[in-house]
């Protein structure tokens, strides 16, 4: 039983080091980072630095070269594909930048996916995907396919996708590095709400406002946290 | 859309060598059934029709196949030809000899059949030529001197009715009249003797049993049951098996290698599409099912479209291919069996399957966070 004061993502001392031809890249070069349960935190730096690195590690789909990684209280750093992938189902809601929702299915369908794959019924996931979508302010909008959806309508039924399963953590990378200022801000807003309504969020951004609108900011530079 | 095109064509190719290799076989089946008569007697080593030799002795050859209780009707014909002066123009034509009440040879269509001894019944192709109305009297000779423009063993008969001859090559003009009539027409040299004997056995009875019988008892003759007929041609067609085979074959692979392709490309463009199903917690199976589906809807859509191209094609390639001379008109090379179908589609399915297998699992084992990087890039 892990307490609610225990940090929700901690990792210790984690490298990452990868080939990229016949150089090797230390993508990340021993971080350690605690994310408390209800935080909101912001990951910024340059590019190159290692924040997708890190945020990759942190969502359970990349594995350290060392060290430790533990999400609500569990070890993920060398799970296999199988427990991975079901960790991941249960337990982290992702965001990208390019909302990347399946074409040939509606706003509903998309948010409802998650939920088909943990197998509930689909009476549940459908009045659960309506909920989600008339929470990011989407229900006139259910039947309608990504193509006849506005950015920022496609990434709030992407983070709709997202809070499927109940997620412990929401991680976001870019989330909206593909749209306007003014969409980009209802983004921000969204996720402002979904935090003070208890979701741990997680988010990688060069962009100064959504940073400046999470409770913590990280540092990163040369694959180190330089101020957390 | 182009992809789904080839594959229908691939597809249509398939079903048609499907239909090929297997359509004369069944076609020449259904044509030695369509009369009921189980057994043929040829001349010995020969298969019936395929030479001018005859069979002596029909009276003492029928005594003895009578004499088997399984036997229950006995049908002699004698094949020739006739020579028929019209104008200045002789008409020449396959002329059968039969008994009307027994025979298996022709389906009379019109008029009287050749109920008297000097009736004599025609296709369509003879009348044409000869222009001649039922009730005519034609001066019919079995043989014709062109260089001296003589006819010898004339006789008149009168034209009664119309007939398909069911043997008949396509564009061969035939006729029938009773075996007497055309036994007297060659003169001595053709008296009791029969070009075939087709022999219909009783229901229940083991035709092979009695060909076995028949090939002791008559031993001057070969004896061919359905089944033996079967065999034979399907030794003179191994050819065209297995060049339906080889062009099968071909047809498959290219399908298979198109469907690959398809769905390798497909793979390869959605591979951040991919990567964040996985990312989102899609397993890798559910990833490798939806590819390995792509793939067989492709080969679907292609099959049902590619059947109906098969189908077109393979009428017209069987127009082109039965005129070819001295093919029974009845025989089709491309004969359409829903069994046929069903193979080419289920063909085509699994090979669908298995074409989405290696792009589905080059899908499934993408990195995530390699495949997310790359396109971030991109």
């Amino acid at each position: 039983m892990i307490a609610d004061s225990a940090p929700i993502v901690s990792l210790r001392n984690v490298r990452r080091d990868y080939a990229l031809g016949a150089e090797r890249v230390h993508a990340l070069q021993g971080v350690s980072l605690d994310v408390e349960r209800g935080d909101y935190v912001a990951i910024v730096g340059p590019s190159g630095c290692g924040k997708s690195t890190l945020l990759n590690l942190i969502g359970v789909i990349d594995q350290p070269t060392s060290g430790t990684v533990t999400i609500s209280g569990k070890r993920v750093d060398a799970m296999s594909d199988r427990e991975a992938t079901s960790f991941r189902l249960h337990n982290i809601g992702f965001v990208f930048q390019r909302f990347y929702l399946m074409p040939i299915l509606s706003a509903l369908e998309n948010v409802a996916l998650p939920m088909a794959e943990a197998k509930l019924r689909r009476e549940e996931r459908d009045a659960r995907a309506g909920e989600l979508l008339a929470y990011v302010g989407l229900s006139s909008r259910e039947r309608h396919r990504p193509s006849e959806l506005s950015g920022g309508e496609q990434q709030r039924v992407a983070i709709a996708r997202a809070l499927a399963n109940h997620p412990a953590l929401l991680l976001a990378d870019e989330p909206t590095g593909e749209l306007d200022a003014r969409t980009g801000t209802e983004i921000i807003s969204l996720f402002q709400r979904l935090n003070s309504d208890g979701t741990t969020i997680v988010v990688v951004t060069h962009d100064e406002d959504l940073a400046n609108a999470a409770r913590h900011n990280v540092h990163m530079r040369d694959g180190r946290i330089v101020n957390a | 859309m182009l992809a789904v095109l080839g594959v229908a064509v691939a597809t249509a190719m398939l079903l048609d060598m499907v239909m090929l290799a297997t359509g004369m076989r069944e076609s020449f089946r259904e044509l030695l059934l369509s009369q009921g008569f189980d057994i043929r007697l040829a001349p010995k080593g020969t298969l019936p029709f395929d030479t001018d030799a005859t069979i002596p002795g029909v009276s003492a050859i029928t005594g003895v196949l009578r004499s088997n209780p399984d036997i229950r009707e006995i049908s002699p014909v004698l094949g020739g030809s006739i020579h028929i002066p019209v104008g200045a123009r002789d008409v020449s034509a396959a002329v059968l000899g039969v008994d009307p009440t027994v025979q298996g040879d022709y389906e009379f269509l019109s008029g009287r059949d050749i109920t008297t001894p000097d009736a004599i019944v025609a296709n369509d192709y003879l009348l044409k030529k000869l222009r001649a109305s039922f009730g005519d009297t034609l001066n019919v000779s079995a043989g014709y001197d062109p260089q001296t423009r003589t006819y010898s063993g004339q006789r008149k008969l009168v034209l009664t009715g119309k007939a398909r001859f069911i043997y008949g090559a396509t564009e061969q003009p035939a006729a029938a009249v009773r075996r007497e009539t055309l036994e007297a027409l060659g003169g001595g040299a053709r008296r009791d003797r029969a070009s075939l004997f087709m022999v219909r056995v009783r229901k229940g009875a083991n035709p092979d049993s009695v060909r076995d019988w028949i090939a002791t008892q008559i031993p001057g003759v070969t004896a061919i049951s359905v089944a033996t007929a079967i065999q034979e041609v399907d030794q003179r067609l191994s050819y065209f098996r297995q060049l339906a085979f080889i062009l099968g074959a071909v047809s498959l692979f290219v399908g298979f290698l198109l469907v690959t392709t398809l769905v390798t490309v497909s793979v390869n463009e959605r591979a951040g599409e991919i990567a964040v199903m996985r990312a989102i917690g899609v397993s890798r199976a559910h990833v490798v099912q939806q590819i390995v589906i792509e793939g067989v809807a492709i080969s679907v859509v292609g099959a049902i479209i590619g059947l109906a191209l098969g189908l077109v094609t393979a009428r017209y390639l069987n127009s082109i291919l039965s005129a070819f001379p001295g093919l029974p008109m009845a025989i089709d090379f491309f004969l359409f069996q829903p069994r046929a179908a069903w193979s080419a589609l289920g063909l085509l399915v699994g090979s669908g399957i298995f074409a989405g297998i290696y792009p589905a699992w080059r899908a499934a084992s993408l990195p995530i966070a390699e495949s997310l990087r790359r396109e971030a890039i991109a």
